[in-house]
């Protein structure tokens, strides 16, 4: 039996220890937010915030996550105004979607670290996170804009 | 064969041809694309609404109100591929559904037809829902999706079915205010009769406008007077996108569903020949374990064993402890380097098929005093969707149930009834958002094994593919071998052009027996559209194992990129400018081109519209920072004109790509938002094509498995800048899905050839 936060919300799961978070926020907490890509950190489709930081749910073991706090893009916020999701919509951003949960997560991380990133650093930042409809260019446009929005700028 | 349906994906996938070169033995009767009577009923809806279907020829649409009736007589007659089916439903309380027929990928399909619907209505946008229509073809006609086609086929009969609601709309309206129809316009999901300022819902109206005949003919509202067309607009799925509320094919949750995942025949078109379940059914949650039968090319499906269980973990953890004894067949000794060794032969002669011939090239380049050969390598390559192949199925006494992110749902329903044996109406289709298609879910294959496996298991089961079975079990882009040869007349523009070509052809993987594939396969070189007095164009199909399929643009992935790398190579042996060099070349069509769309005849004129539009936009001819080189490159695709001119550098090893200029002819912008995502996203793709995707056969098999050893562009590597230009027209609307994809190999080779003076010749480039 582990027992972690997802969402704000406490869990008590009783699952393989060593069963990635991934599947166990999909197949057992029913949360299909967070997707699977390849299964091996490559991609970045599965990011999710561990005590703030993001990791790759595809290989984080559930027994490496217990006690501990986890955040997908289901509870990245209540209504989708996070200021990366405003900035996501405002830039039209997402094609087919699939991969943005991750890159919306992997960018809300790097803000958290870095008030105003420049081109190279977004490019650092979210290298991890493939999109294979070519967002890349609207990525580094939104996340400034993001950093604008939570800076209070309009 | 594979019937009627893979007719449909061939005829949308090669609009450019008059009629598609029928797979069944029924061919395709020849109809006008453009003037053909879509079927259109508008009656009552449940609730006390109004409905306007708009659904397609070929079709048998059933009750009252039905236009068209004159192709009830041929109800056996082929279905026309493809068109935009959509069914608005308005409501009393003048809310609207517009339930769209088509499936979304990512290019912004559910946004676009319901902007068009929602202009020609006068509905108010915020007050539109947008939902996703099953299969039903009776309601919708035809709903393949693919091919850069629902926009360009649902143009007409979508705006005249909205508009002819619209006139009921305002006729009930007159009836209710006693005013001519004449006095009356709409806004807003509003009739407004402007002299007394009286404002009447359409909610309101609903059941007055139900009961009335539908006009015969409307007029269609211009340009100038659009609010939606042409204005920025969010994709209505952008808000559950964000929120991670949207429902992709892997999300698709039933009650009592299991999770399975199969070990396929690593080898192409291997055989299980015996195995041992006994290790994975002893791993906790796994329930049972069953085979998988190999299905033929009606729908390639591979020869597998499955694991089901009550996660998709355990599936997985079960299925790595199979023993699996394989026969592996015909092709276990094929590889890339043979592969190679045969298309460089096959290309080093007369091709098997003569495509086209203008003139007596080989008479010309025989006696040429000096003549250019070079020869262009394209590897096969994969779609790599960002959403691993997946696919829902239930199979029941009633039935069989499939939920999942189909291209084809009609060919998806027709595969899956001949595998299971049942009628094709007893297989329902429930389609999901697709998270990435590009070409690669038009293959009903996902589908028909999930089936196949849900008839051995109780209750639901969803197959999830991995990254691994998804690269090495994929529908490959073919290799290609390009050689071109040319002689140059004295003013240095090419007097012979002789264009031998070889891929393993994309047909063949569907229909083995297909002859005459060299017309498809040599879209993009054999109708180029550069002058040349004596051409030719040949194609020889390569055997191999590997199963092929369609890849966003298609054959012009590769054809583009040899054309346009070796007029640029003409053109420096012309000691020309290479923009001007293509200029010169383009004017009155020289070849003949059999396989023209009447409707949309290729105008060179459009091509030198967006060629010229992208150079100027570039600053073409403008002094460059030191190291850096600029290329340029042009291409038809799918009815669209598309230029672009990159700029880069390359630095101790390191390419950078400073600029992307882009400029497409697609007709009118209807969604310019979404259509400048689309070029962006075709650039990208065609970069990451271009710079690091190879997929390599070995032994019979796939070398590669996931996205360390199969390279994509990432954002690192990702253009500085991407602009889009759209030309001005007020031609038909054409695709926008892909033709940005094509240039971008050849305009990125010739970039790094004027920064570098290494000129690139093979897929993907090594710097």
């Amino acid at each position: 039996m582990y027992e972690l936060t997802i969402n704000g919300k406490k869990q008590q799961l009783d699952a393989d220890g060593n069963m990635p978070l991934l599947w166990v926020l999909r197949d057992i907490v029913q949360l299909t937010g967070t997707k699977y890509g390849c299964g091996k950190s490559l991609c970045g489709a599965c990011t999710v915030h561990l005590d703030g930081n993001p990791v790759r749910a595809c290989i984080l073991p559930l027994s490496a996550a217990a006690g501990k706090s986890v955040t997908t893009i289901e509870g990245l916020s209540e209504d989708g105004s996070h200021p990366v999701q405003k900035a996501w919509t405002e830039l039209n951003v997402p094609q087919c979607g699939y991969c943005q949960a991750g890159q919306i997560m992997s960018a809300a991380a790097l803000l958290e670290n870095n008030a105003e990133p420049s081109d190279t650093d977004i490019d650092a930042a979210m290298a991890g996170n493939i999109c294979r409809c070519g967002t890349y260019v609207r990525i580094r446009a939104a996340i400034k804009r993001a950093a604008s929005i939570k800076q209070g700028g309009e | 064969m594979s019937g009627r349906y893979a007719d449909e994906v061939f005829a949308l996938l090669y609009p450019d041809a008059a009629a598609a070169q029928s797979m069944s033995p029924t061919p395709q009767p020849e109809r006008p694309r453009l003037s053909r009577r879509s079927f259109l009923r508008i009656g009552a809806a449940a609730g006390g609404g109004m409905f306007v279907a708009v659904s397609l020829a070929g079709c048998k649409p059933k009750g009252p109100g039905v236009e068209g009736e004159g192709d009830d007589k041929e109800p056996d007659v082929p279905r026309e591929p493809f068109e935009a089916g959509a069914y608005v439903t308005i409501m009393p309380d003048n809310t609207a559904t517009i339930t769209v027929a088509k499936s979304e990928m990512g290019q912004g399909v559910r946004t676009t037809l319901a902007l068009i619907v929602a202009e020609e209505l006068d509905l108010d946008w915020n007050q539109v829902t947008v939902a996703q229509a099953p299969l039903d073809n009776d309601k919708y006609g035809s709903q393949g999706t693919g091919g850069s086609a629902s926009v360009r086929t649902g143009w007409v009969p979508l705006r005249e079915a909205s508009a002819k609601a619209r006139a009921m709309l305002i006729a009930a309206a007159a009836a209710k205010l006693e005013v001519p129809a004449e006095q009356l316009t709409t806004e807003q999901s509003h009739v407004v009769h402007g002299e007394s300022q009286k404002r009447l819902s359409y909610g309101s109206l609903t059941n007055e406008a139900a009961a009335l005949a539908v006009p015969d003919k409307v007029e269609l509202k211009s340009a100038d007077q659009y609010t939606l067309l042409g204005k920025e607009h969010v994709g209505v799925d952008v808000a559950d996108i964000i929120t991670g509320k949207a429902v992709y094919g892997i999300d698709v949750r039933k009650p009592g569903m299991r999770f399975a995942s199969i070990e396929r025949s690593p080898v192409f078109g291997g055989k299980v020949k015996s195995f041992k379940p006994d290790a994975a059914l002893a791993v906790a949650g796994v329930e049972k374990v069953v085979e998988v039968p190999a299905v033929g090319p009606d729908a390639n499906v591979a020869s597998g064993v499955a694991v089901i269980a009550n996660s998709t973990w355990a599936a997985m953890q079960g299925r790595q402890k199979l023993e699996i004894e394989w026969d592996e067949g015909d092709h276990a000794a094929e590889s890339s380097e043979d592969y190679a060794t045969t298309m460089q032969l096959a290309t080093s002669k007369a091709g098997e098929e003569k495509v086209n011939q203008l003139g007596d090239p080989d008479l010309v380049l025989a006696k040429a005093r000096t003549a250019m050969r070079i020869r262009y390598d394209a590897p096969f390559i994969a779609h790599a969707t960002m959403e691993p192949q997946n696919c829902t199925a239930e199979v029941t006494a009633d039935g069989c149930v499939i939920s999942g992110p189909l291209q084809t749902p009609g060919w998806v329903a027709q595969s899956v009834a001949k595998a299971l044996s049942i009628a094709p109406e007893k297989v329902s289709i429930e389609l999901s958002l697709i998270g990435g298609g590009f070409g690669r879910r038009l293959n009903p294959d996902v589908a028909v094994e999930a089936a196949l496996v849900a008839k051995q298991v109780d209750g639901p089961v969803q197959v999830l593919w991995t990254r691994e079975d998804d690269m090495q079990h994929d529908f490959y882009r073919p290799a290609a071998t390009h050689v071109i040869e040319a002689s140059l007349s004295p003013d240095g523009a090419p007097e012979a052009w002789r264009h031998r070509m070889s891929t393993p052809a994309i047909r063949k993987t569907i229909s083995p027996d297909a002859t005459d594939v060299g017309l498809r396969e040599s879209n993009g070189a054999s109708d180029m559209l550069y002058r040349v007095p004596h051409r030719s164009c040949e194609y020889t199909h390569l055997p191999s194992g590997v199963t092929r399929g369609w890849w966003r643009a298609v054959h012009t992935t590769h054809t583009t990129f040899a054309v346009e790398s070796f007029i640029d190579e003409l053109a420096e042996k012309a000691g020309q400018d290479p923009f001007k060099y293509r200029l010169n070349l383009i004017d009155e069509l020289q070849v003949d081109r059999p396989e023209q769309n009447p409707e949309f005849p290729w105008d060179p004129i459009r091509l030198r519209g967006v060629l010229e539009l992208a150079a100027t936009k570039a600053g073409w001819g403008q002094e460059l920072p030191a190291g850096h080189g600029v290329g340029i490159a042009c291409g038809i695709d799918h009815l669209s004109y598309g230029a672009e001119v990159i700029e880069v550098s390359v630095e101790d090893g390191v390419l950078r790509i400073h600029k992307v200029v882009c400029a497409v002819d697609c007709g009118p912008v209807l969604n310019p938002n979404g259509a400048r995502a689309q070029l962006e996203g075709g650039i990208i793709q065609g970069l990451s094509a271009a710079l690091g995707e190879k997929i390599t056969i070995a032994a019979g098999r796939v070398e590669q498995s996931n996205f360390d050893n199969y390279a994509l562009l990432r954002i690192n590597q990702a253009p500085a800048v991407i602009e889009t230009h759209f030309a001005p027209t007020d031609a038909h609307p054409t695709g926008l899905g892909e033709p940005s994809v094509p240039p971008v190999a050849a305009a990125l080779a010739n970039a790094i050839y004027a920064a570098t003076g290494q000129r690139p010749r093979s897929l993907p480039i090594q710097i």
